[in-house]
Parts: C-alpha cells; structure tokens; sequence
C-alpha cells in the first residue's frame, strides 16, 4: 500500500532520520517511536506529502505520492499536530467542512452521532469556549466518518485526551485495521491497541 | 470539487460573520483614510474634485492591504491550511473561493460605500457609476494579486511589513487605470477603455493567480 524508500529528512541543517526504508500492507499498524525532535512530526508529513523529503520517495501502490495529488488524498486521512478546528465554529461545523474537503458528505446526522460517541455535545457551543482535550475530540470524530480512507497518518492522537477517549480512539483505530486499512501513528503515552500486526520504527 | 469551494465559501462567511469587527476594521480604514486627505489638503472644492479619484483608489489600495495577512495565516496556525492542502479537490479551486470571500467581506463593501466618499470630496454624481465600476472590476484584482504574496510571505516573521513591499508595487497597474478612468470621465471622455483594461486585467488573474497561490502555499508550509 504505502512504501517509504531511503528517505532523508533534514530540518534546519541537521539531519534527523537517513535512509528510512519500510512498507505498510493493509491491516497493519505502524507506530513511530523516538524522543522529542527525532522527526515524527516530520515523517508524517513526508508521508502524506505536505513535506517534502531531502532524498528518497514515498510511493502509493507503487507510485509516487507527488505524481497522484488528489488521486492519493482522497484515501488518505491526516491527523496533524494543531487540531485544525476553527476556533470560532461548533464541533459539528467543524466537522462537516473537514468531511467536505475531505471529498465525503457528512449528513448532519451523521456528524452528530460521530460527535456524540466522541462525548461531545452537538450544540451551539464555539469550539473557543471548550476545553483542549475536548477540541481533540471533535478533530478525532472526523475517523468515525473516515472509515472509507484505507490510510490513517496520526500524529499524537492521544494527546490531551482522558482515559476513556484514548480508549475509545484505540478501539477506533484497531477496528479500523482489522477492517483491511493501514494506520501510521505517533504517541508518547503507553497505548495498547489490539492489532495483529503491529510495527515499530524507531527514530533518532 | 464545486461543493469544496462552496463549503469553503460558506465557512469563511460564517467566520467573518462571528468576527465582524475584522471586516469593520478595514471598511473604517478605509472611509478614515479618505477621510484624512480634507483635512491635510484644505477644503477647496476644486482641488478635492481633482483628488478625489486617486485619493479613494489609494484608500482602497491600503485597505485591502489591511486583511490580506490574515487570509491564510489563521487557517496555518490552527491546521486546517493542512486539510486544505490534502483535500481532494485542487488547492487552486480552494485557493479562489479564499479569494473569493475575502473579495466579498473586504472588497465589496468598499464599493458600495465609495459613493459616499464621492460625496465628501463634491464629486459630481455622474461619476459615481464609473467609480463604482472601477472599484468593482479593480478590488478583485487586488484580492487575488495580494493573496499571491499572503501565500508567499505565510509563517515569515515580520511578514505583514514583507506582504506591502511585495504586494504594493504590484497594485501600481490597477491604480493606474482604476483612478485614470474616473478622471477620464471627469474630464469628458469615454472611460471604457481603462475600464476594459481594467476587465482584461481581471480576467487575467482570475485565470492565473489561484493556480499561483496554490503554488505558493505549498511552497511556504513546507
């Protein structure tokens, strides 16, 4: 599915991972591992394409990512460090452009129920006015709507969420593997997820 | 593709409606700029007639300089720059309804008070359609050229100082022809050939300058 060959990555003159070569079958579950700074943040985003890498190439079903564009995103879903909710909208709001640009129609039903089984209220509240694990939460609903993208990249999903969130988001994410998809994550808290086939790349 | 835009449309728009005061901010830059010349010049009639044209089209000018850095630089900070950037339809498209919006909230309203100003400045009321016009075919352009250096100066400290350098050159060309056609018909003279110029133009980088912008933002998140 996603194949990464020798990739380089430099930021700010130094280099932080060389010759970075693995394979992502469907049903497998990746996990990035390293200290803060060792480039996680850095991988993912070579890996869905936002960074581009000093050397090597990231290929999806054998092509090149930057030669697929849009044919590439649309299985994709990437999960990044800022939230990316606007501050000044609901959660459900939030929701349905994120599924909109994401090229998959969210019914406002739909984005309710993902909202709710997320623990969040579907109300008039801004996402301003919510706390910052619960504005985690309403960027991590977009998965319950994202089943259809075989391609998770998460980056820190568990960060800032409690104990039954994380749980939840774990149960998410090893549903979805089970279901055929691959998901690359990076965490720094002790997750278990239930998967088959889990794999580790350590950086740094 | 069309639903993207249209979505994104729609959320800039509801953005703006729940932060009123930034598009207020520009719209009272605006009529204070023009606003300022009377009192610096001195209130002879003639003399403001003469001015008037350059002087609101200046006005305009710098206004729409005013929100240009905020058009993407909010959605980089809170990451749905990125979701942009991997969505599924082409970051041009995304990249016009951007434009597009920015034109509605910071553009449009200049044109629909223009008139008033006019009036401060005893313009004669058979010039205010080709004032109207003239700021109607030009704002746009000046969203989209100015969204091409909002793209470029984008997570650049001191980028708003960069962004007028960069950008105000740019605007010489609409200013030229957006003021010229008012003076023209001031003068008695048929004013379409500026505005057609001034049509031409917009044309021109309505075609290009997404595709522009969609490059630029690429290159400045990475």
């Amino acid at each position: 599915m996603l194949e990464a060959s020798n990739l380089d990555c430099l930021r700010g003159g130094r280099a932080l991972f060389r010759s970075l070569s693995f394979a992502l079958q469907g049903g497998e579950l990746l996990r990035i591992v390293g200290a803060n700074g060792s480039g996680k943040t850095s991988l993912l985003k070579i890996l869905c394409g936002l960074l581009s890498p000093e050397a090597g190439e990231v290929r999806w079903q054998g092509t090149p990512i930057p030669n697929l564009r849009e044919d590439f995103t649309r299985h994709l879903v990437y999960l990044g460090h800022a939230p990316a909710v606007k501050d000044d909208l609901t959660a459900a709001e939030n929701l349905t452009v994120a599924c909109t640009l994401a090229g998959r129609t969210a019914s406002p039903q739909q984005a309710r129920e993902a909202l709710e089984s997320y623990g969040l209220a579907a109300n008039d509240v801004a996402v301003r006015r919510l706390s910052q694990g619960q504005r985690r939460r309403a960027a991590l609903a977009r998965l319950l709507l994202s089943a259809a993208a075989p391609l998770w990249l998460l980056d820190e999903p568990f960060a800032a969420l409690d104990a039954a969130a994380a749980r939840f988001t774990e149960e998410l994410i090893a549903s979805h593997v089970a279901q055929g998809g691959a998901v690359v994550y990076t965490t720094h808290q002790e997750a278990t997820i239930g998967a088959a086939a889990l794999r580790v790349v350590e950086l740094g | 593709m069309i639903a993207a835009a249209r979505c994104v449309v729609r959320r800039d728009l509801l953005l703006a409606l729940r932060r009123p005061s930034d598009v207020g901010t520009a719209l009272l830059f605006f009529v204070i700029v023009a606003s300022l010349f009377p009192l610096g010049i001195g209130a002879e009639p003639n003399q403001l007639r003469a001015v008037a044209p350059g002087v609101i089209w200046v006005a305009a000018l710098l206004s729409s300089m005013l929100s240009l850095s905020r058009l993407f630089a909010a959605d980089h900070a809170d990451g749905t720059l990125e979701q942009m950037l991997l969505g599924v339809s082409p970051l041009g498209v995304i990249a016009a309804a951007k434009v597009f919006t920015h034109w509605l909230v910071s553009g449009l309203p200049l044109v629909l008070i223009a008139p008033l100003i006019a009036l401060q400045y005893d313009l004669p009321a058979s010039l205010y359609g080709t004032l109207a016009l003239s700021l109607l075919l030009g704002t746009p352009v000046l969203s989209l050229i100015g969204a091409i250096g909002a793209a470029l100066t984008l997570g650049l400290r001191g980028g708003g100082v960069l962004l007028s350098l960069l950008v105000l050159p740019l605007y010489v060309p609409v200013l030229i022809m957006g003021a010229g056609s008012v003076d023209m018909a001031a003068a008695g003279l048929a004013p379409q050939g500026q505005l057609q110029l001034l049509g031409a133009l917009l044309l021109l980088a309505a075609a290009f300058a997404p595709w522009a912008i969609a490059a630029a933002l690429r290159i400045s998140t990475e």
